[in-house]
């Protein structure tokens, strides 16, 4: 998998407002990623950070203010903007074999998805052996795993992640930071939250706090990283 | 305050005008007596309850691509109203019915259309009591009812053509079947008479609607400090 | 990728679903075959009244078990949000109802076939030389049943009570279906059969307005 004509994406959020009912889950955010950055999402159960992920891939209307992406194109090849996407759930057919899931993402992705190159993501994903197993027969953290390979099929410019290491042993927190480390050094923006997972907090090139709904800390306002990543889980 | 006591009046004095009209002004009927004067209302809140169902039809699609709270409040209401004028012409036609033909209920094409609209506001109104997110609540409603409003012509061409491959004696009077021309201005007066009160009704639920809204920002900004 | 395409490969997953376990067609199957087994049991009906009543019964039976079935059509997507990664893999989302509309119309259609059968020998009706149009008439009554039940199961997921909710939201809608579909049935029944092409006309009409409906107002279902 190709990722030498990887175009570049940053992400905007102007005026943010998100209510469910009663509840404002997330409130005045304005927020720049540039293209590139790597940012870690921080904050309490309950802060808006699942809300901003989801705002942010377009699942969730905001109920004010706009989404939009910065888009940047690198070795001058002009590739349609992918949006990876790692939620709470699997995001994945418990009654389709794992490679039957990868084929009919990659068949919705237009990247043919041949068997050889479906084999070989599950390799890398630590899945190879459990290929024409149901996922249903499958344990949270090999859950997990697929969940991050749907997203490799096709190399994001922009990945939005929700808590990634959730479920995943040390083995696969390993694979997951690789991967993460590789794609940002092809320019892949990151944004991902984070509840305390030690070895994704060392690939931040930035740092947000939210606290009921609201930007609370932003690193790149001055504030120093280790800061903002410290009050995490206060 | 005031201008909704004066409201009230006119809505009021149009109705007693109405009831007067059907009561007093238009002649009695050959066959069927004092209870013919039924018609003076069920036929009109048949009409009534389509014109709220359009309203509410109107107040859907306006929600569907404004978003804005109002089209709600209106569609709700409008549905709640028709349902009620709905509920009326189900309710006299028995009435009407049982002396006149010696049957409670028989499935005349008008009928049968207004039984199935009840069941589809019905529906509607359902809907939303299970829907607990307001933002959810609108729009799966709002998408409901454009359904619902778009099936209107469709079941009622249906019934027609039913009807005329099987027909059945007409029960309720075709449309303005050998009405002498003081009945039809009665049946006029009545009608207008009613989509007034319909306008009166929807307004005051759209208020309710409106105030409740309007409850639950100040308890939202009274969290926010 | 293309609408065309990605409602193949949608469709494809349906059908694969489906034909793994099978649940929603033996539901279906075995929920028609006790309607029509019991009211033949109960009522005994004669060759006359066979048809008169057969058709109606038919339908009514279809329409249950399409409530039935539809009511998984977009559940199976809330379980690990799999609903999601459609609406972010899938370029048109309207792929994403009309693989499920044309997946729900099959299975519809392939528990009637089976079904036919059954009612042609329990009530003593003659099916087999009316059979093409019979077909059609499965066909685009099914299709409107789908068209409908498709949109409508996406608006009842979001609700409580939503096994209950959603034959309430469906049957009312499907009035005409019901109507034009029996009395086309009906037709093909009589002992001059004749096909009603009023009837199947009227019900391609429904299933343009209710697909056209779908494809206009889909995607406000899948918003969050």
């Amino acid at each position: 998998m190709s990722l030498s004509a990887l175009s570049s994406a940053g992400i905007r959020f102007e005026d943010i407002e998100k209510r469910f009912g009663e509840v404002c889950a997330l409130r005045g955010i304005n927020l720049e990623v540039r293209p590139g950055e790597t940012v870690v999402l921080v904050g309490r159960n309950g802060s808006g950070k699942t809300t901003l992920l989801r705002v942010a891939a377009g699942l969730a209307r905001p109920t004010a203010g706009r989404v939009s992406t910065i888009a940047e194109a690198s070795g001058g090849a002009q590739l349609p903007l992918r949006l990876g996407f790692v939620g709470h759930r699997s995001m994945v057919y418990d009654e389709l074999t794992a490679e039957e899931n990868l084929t009919l993402f990659a068949r919705l992705l237009g990247t043919g998805g041949r068997r050889g190159e479906i084999r070989a993501l599950l390799e890398e994903a630590g899945l190879g052996d459990r290929g024409t197993s149901l996922v249903r027969t499958f344990s949270r953290g090999m859950r997990q795993r697929l969940a991050i390979a749907r997203n490799l099929l096709v190399p994001p410019a922009l990945f939005l992640l929700d808590e990634p290491g959730t479920g995943l042993d040390t083995q696969g927190v390993a694979w997951l930071a690789a991967t993460l480390r590789r794609l940002s050094a092809a320019g892949c923006t990151m944004l991902m939250s984070l509840h305390g997972q030690g070895t994704l907090n060392g690939l931040a090139t930035r740092a947000v706090r939210l606290e009921a709904g609201r930007v609370a800390a932003d690193s790149a306002n001055g504030v120093s990283l280790a800061s903002v990543l410290a009050f995490a889980d206060t | 305050m005031k201008k909704d006591a004066l409201a009230g009046v006119v809505v009021f004095l149009l109705l007693a005008a109405a009831g007067g009209a059907a009561f007093f002004y238009a002649p009695t009927e050959r066959t069927m007596g004092l209870v013919q004067r039924i018609f003076y209302l069920h036929a009109p809140s048949g009409m009534t309850a389509l014109v709220a169902f359009l309203i509410c039809f109107v107040a859907d699609l306006g929600y569907v691509f404004s978003r804005k709270e109002r089209w709600d409040w209106l569609a709700v209401s409008s549905a709640e109203v028709g349902l009620v004028f709905c509920s009326v012409v189900l309710v006299t036609g028995p009435i009407w019915a049982h002396p006149v033909w010696g049957v409670w209920w028989a499935w005349d094409p008008r009928l049968t259309l207004t039984a199935v609209l009840w069941l589809l506001y019905v529906s509607y109104l359902l809907l939303r009591t299970l829907v607990e997110e307001p933002g959810r609540r609108a729009l799966a409603s709002a998408v409901y009812g454009i359904f619902a409003f778009l099936d209107v012509p469709l079941v009622y061409m249906s019934i027609r053509w039913w009807r005329t491959q099987h027909p059945q004696p007409v029960v309720f009077g075709g449309r303005g079947s050998g009405l002498e021309p003081r009945m039809r201005l009665a049946l006029f007066v009545f009608w207008a008479a009613l989509l007034v009160l319909m306008t009166f009704l929807i307004w005051l639920r759209y208020r309710l609607e409106a105030l409740r809204a309007s409850a639950s920002a100040v308890r939202r900004e009274a969290e926010w400090q | 990728m293309s609408l065309l395409s990605d409602t193949l490969v949608l469709l494809g997953k349906e059908l694969r679903t489906e034909f793994r376990s099978r649940e929603l067609l033996s539901s279906a199957v075995v929920f028609v075959l006790m309607v029509l087994v019991l009211f033949s049991f109960v009522f005994d009906p004669t060759e006359a009244e066979s048809r008169r009543f057969g058709p109606g019964l038919l339908w009514l039976a279809f329409l249950f078990a399409a409530s039935l079935m539809l009511q998984q059509c977009f559940l199976r997507e809330q379980a690990n949000d799999t609903l999601s990664a459609l609406r972010l893999a899938a370029g048109d989302p309207f792929a994403i109802f009309l693989a499920k509309l044309c997946a729900n119309t099959l299975f519809l259609l392939l528990t009637e076939l089976l079904l036919v059968p059954v009612f042609a020998v329990l009530y003593g009706v003659a099916l087999l030389g009316v059979f093409p149009s019979l077909l059609l008439v499965l066909f685009l009554g099914s299709l409107g049943v789908s068209a409908a039940g498709t949109a409508l199961s996406a608006i009842s997921a979001q609700a409580r009570m939503r096994e209950l909710l959603l034959p309430l939201l469906l049957l009312p809608i499907l009035t005409p279906v019901l109507i034009a579909s029996t009395e086309a049935t009906g037709g093909l029944l009589a002992s001059e059969p004749a096909t009603h092409w009023q009837w199947l006309g009227f019900l391609g009409a429904f299933d343009a307005v209710f697909l056209t409906a779908l494809w206009l107002f889909g995607e406000y279902l899948l918003e969050e």
